[in-house]
């Protein structure tokens, strides 16, 4: 029983990091059934749900905004930055833990109580879950009669977010001592491994970022119980009653929330870029192309992620000239991506790949990163945004970059730092079933979601006949899309079966089974000094060779 | 023959998928949509086929990729980020910098869960003024005119936008409620509608038929159904339906 309790309540790091990642699996399984609840309502509206009955517009309004919240923040931001930081972060520095492993621990079990807050708002309370999105624009959700759901609904919502901001700050707050504090001799900033550089960059968007949402949820809570009117403009009407007795601006919302928001999308997708890289090398057994360039590019595309906040206000009513400087701070961050995917492209080039399924879920992580990334540099010009903004081409373009991108590269993580976890190796065939049909389904959903948008079918939607709107014509790219989705689910029964199996019955891995360099494969065997960098594949003996970062440089060569 | 070729494709440059524009500015958005779309689909199809060849390519090269392909590469797309950002911004300069031409037409949008109110100035061109206690729909009044301003006497309100081909509009969005989205997919026009904000945005109507108008910001259970319609019509439809509208206020007085 004390055993029990101890494994659970673990300062330990490693173990953090597989407790955050289980949470990550709850949520994303609660957020894929809302997804998938909301693909069978668009295409069979009528249809009588077991368990749930009909799916109204403010239900399908609820699945939205739980959906977004529990993957955006649970899933997106737990996995990649908290969850394998703390499996290998401490190990990868040459570090003995982390610098405080009970902030670390309480911030754990602070995201857990704002993930249980979170479903008791869909399920307790007698509205349901908030409509509002998870975006939660005032004045509808800072007025309780704005709709069913802005009640205690989303209360609870306010309250699990203000949660999960401390939670986040607090696992940064560690993660920035570690990286700056507790590296080994010798471990400098050039032999840093790309994971670490992303983790270093995405802890300081989470303090900037996530210190700003924090104040900016209290102040909502604010103006809902507490009488101020931060959000809610003089005279604003609920009903055909008065509501609004301050001057507050609706605006102000938007511009602290996405002050928030744009960096969050670089919080859960840098991560992916630093575990890419490094597969990369590893399975190319190549050094990374242009190290420094690719490491001050991660550090680049942080800082321009402060400032491009507004190109999610384009037609929000902002004033049209900051949307011009928004566009060109957004255009401009488009350049230490490319930098980035030539890098990448060019270690790949050579040939020679290991296709082993860690490196098809990073090359599918880049086949994202590239198809969903190149909407971007369409998306920041206001003049074709203000057509696009809120249709399904947005969808299209974040589920790609964002979601799909970030979950293969959760994927990539998984299957290459499991024997780290268990000692074994996952299941080789069952991985690359798991990654084609996966590439084939996530593909099959958002590619279509582009020409939805297109024909200019708004977000938020439950069905797409409306009083004045018809888009009926698009009902066969619907079922695909919902078709495609239900596969894309189905397939990751594949990869729980994979992971529960291989737990118990996987190969053994022994000792660096992938042959890599950083010092999570070291095995206890690392040196007082660190002489070596992380990528040190290509040697001039021949094939196959590579120095670890834990081997020491020999004197005489 | 690259030449006509290369015209055509101009001339076709508009995507399939996006409905009938009908507004002035439209065909210049849905042609710097297509070039967009275009080059973006060649990168990717390019960026694919790189990888493809990376995977097939058992054997592993002896030279790694020059230095200077990489750089060749980077110059190359920022060339292209800068033309988007340029052609893009001419064309937002050219919609949002600048106002409406003083001779443009004014109509008030007005948003409220779930609906779309649509005010027309009258003979005076002006708007009378609201007042957030007098709103009662039931009565008549959804958008609070005072009936003591002389300037609101003559004001229309109508739940469907009527406007003449060819007259560039100027419209004054505001919203009694919540955040509103007012998009016209057929005049490729979006502006949020905020409460505590009068915002402007202006277009010219050119194409005669009926368009839909949506509600793109999430705002409230009726959020799907918030949908009206514009009607463009001829000049001369135009004047009768004004006029028939003035009449039946006028009856109603």
């Amino acid at each position: 029983m004390r055993r029990g309790l101890a494994r659970v309540f673990t300062t330990d790091h490693r173990r953090l990091g597989i407790l955050y990642l289980y949470l990550a699996l709850a949520a994303v399984a609660v957020g894929t059934t809302l997804s998938l609840l909301m693909r069978f309502h668009r295409v069979w509206p009528n249809a009588v749900l077991p368990f749930f009955g009909v799916i109204t517009p403010e239900d399908y309004l609820a699945l939205v905004t739980m959906h977004g919240t529990l993957m955006i923040f649970f899933v997106l931001t737990t996995a990649p930055q908290s969850g394998f930081a703390n499996l290998v972060l401490p190990e990868q520095i040459g570090a003995k833990g982390m610098a405080f492993p009970r902030v670390n621990a309480i911030a754990f079990w602070l995201t857990v109580a704002a993930f249980l807050v979170l479903i008791s708002a869909a399920h307790i309370t007698a509205g349901g879950a908030p409509i509002s999105g998870w975006t939660s624009y005032p004045p509808l959700s800072a007025l309780p009669a704005a709709g069913p759901g802005q009640g205690l609904g989303m209360d609870l919502w306010l309250v699990s977010i203000g949660i999960f901001c401390i939670a986040a700050w607090l696992s940064a707050v560690n993660m920035l001592a570690t990286i700056l504090g507790e590296r080994r001799a010798g471990m400098t900033w050039t032999r840093l491994p790309m994971t670490v550089w992303a983790w270093l960059v995405a802890s300081i968007l989470t303090l900037l970022a996530f210190a700003v949402l924090l104040a900016a949820v209290v102040l909502l809570f604010s103006d809902r119980h507490f009488g101020s009117s931060f959000f809610i403009p003089m005279n604003d009407m609920i009903d055909g009653r008065i509501v609004g007795h301050g001057d507050g601006s609706p605006l102000l919302w938007l511009h602290l929330f996405w002050f928030f928001g744009h960096p969050e999308v670089y919080i859960a997708v840098l991560p992916g870029m630093g575990l890419a890289t490094s597969l990369f090398a590893n399975f190319t057994r190549r050094r990374v192309a242009g190290y420094t360039m690719m490491a001050g590019m991660l550090v680049a595309i942080g800082l321009l992620g402060l400032a491009v906040w507004g190109h999610h206000m384009f037609v929000s009513g902002m004033n049209p000239y900051a949307g011009t400087a928004f566009a060109m701070v957004t255009m401009a961050i488009a350049v230490p991506s490319t930098v980035e995917v030539i890098g990448w492209l060019a270690t790949l080039w050579g040939g020679g790949l290991r296709l082993q399924t860690p490196m098809l879920f990073a090359l599918g992580f880049l086949s994202f990163f590239i198809v969903g990334g190149l909407s971007g540099p369409l998306l920041a010009q206001p003049a074709l945004d203000a057509y696009l903004h809120n249709t399904f081409f947005v969808v299209a373009h974040f589920h790609l970059i964002m979601a799909m991108a970030g979950v293969f590269g959760v994927f990539a993580g998984v299957y290459y730092w499991f024997p780290l976890m268990t000692g074994r190796l996952m299941n080789e065939a069952l991985g690359k079933v798991h990654f084609w049909v996966s590439l084939i389904a996530a593909y099959g959903t958002f590619l279509p979601m582009h020409f939805a948008g297109l024909a200019g079918e708004p977000r938020h939607y439950d069905r797409l006949t409306g009083p004045a709107t018809n888009f009926s014509r698009l009902i066969p790219l619907e079922r695909g899309i919902t078709y495609s989705a239900l596969l894309l689910a189905a397939t990751q029964l594949v990869f729980l079966w994979n992971v529960f199996m291989s737990a118990r019955r996987g190969q053994a891995a022994g000792v660096n089974p992938w042959e890599s360099t950083t010092l999570e494969w070291a095995n206890g065997t690392e040196p007082c000094r660190i002489e070596r960098g992380p990528y040190e594949y290509e040697l001039p003996q021949g094939e196959g060779g590579f120095h670890p970062q834990w081997e020491a440089v020999a004197k005489q060569e | 023959m690259l030449i006509p070729a290369a015209y055509a494709l101009v001339k076709i440059g508009r995507v399939a998928w996006m409905p009938v524009d009908g507004a002035l500015n439209g065909p210049v958005i849905d042609r710097l949509m297509w070039w967009n779309l275009m080059a973006l689909c060649a990168i990717a199809v390019a960026g694919h086929l790189w990888l493809a060849f990376a995977m097939l390519r058992r054997r592993p090269a002896a030279k790694s990729l020059p230095a200077a392909v990489r750089w060749i590469l980077l110059a190359g797309f920022c060339a292209m980020y800068t033309w988007m950002a340029l052609t893009a911004q001419n064309l937002w300069a050219a919609t949002r910098f600048e106002g409406p031409s003083l001779t443009a037409m004014r109509v008030e949008v007005v948003g409220e869960q779930f609906q779309w109110y649509f005010r027309y100035p009258g003979p005076d061109a002006t708007f009378g003024v609201t007042r957030p206690q007098l709103v009662n729909a039931a009565a008549g009044n959804p958008l609070g005119i005072d009936p003591r301003d002389v300037n609101g006497r003559d004001d229309v309100v109508s739940s469907v936008l009527v406007l003449p081909a060819g007259r560039e509009v100027d419209l004054q969005l505001r919203s009694l409620d919540v955040i509103h989205g007012f998009f016209i997919p057929g005049m490729r026009l979006k502006e949020n509608a905020v409460p505590g904000l009068a915002l402007h945005v202006h277009f010219t109507p050119e194409k005669v038929g009926t368009y839909p108008i949506l509600c793109s910001q999430v705002c409230g259970l009726g959020h799907d159904r918030m949908q009206a319609r514009l009607m463009v019509v001829s000049a001369a439809d135009y004047a009768k339906w004004f006029a028939a509208r003035e009449q039946a206020r006028e009856a109603s007085e």
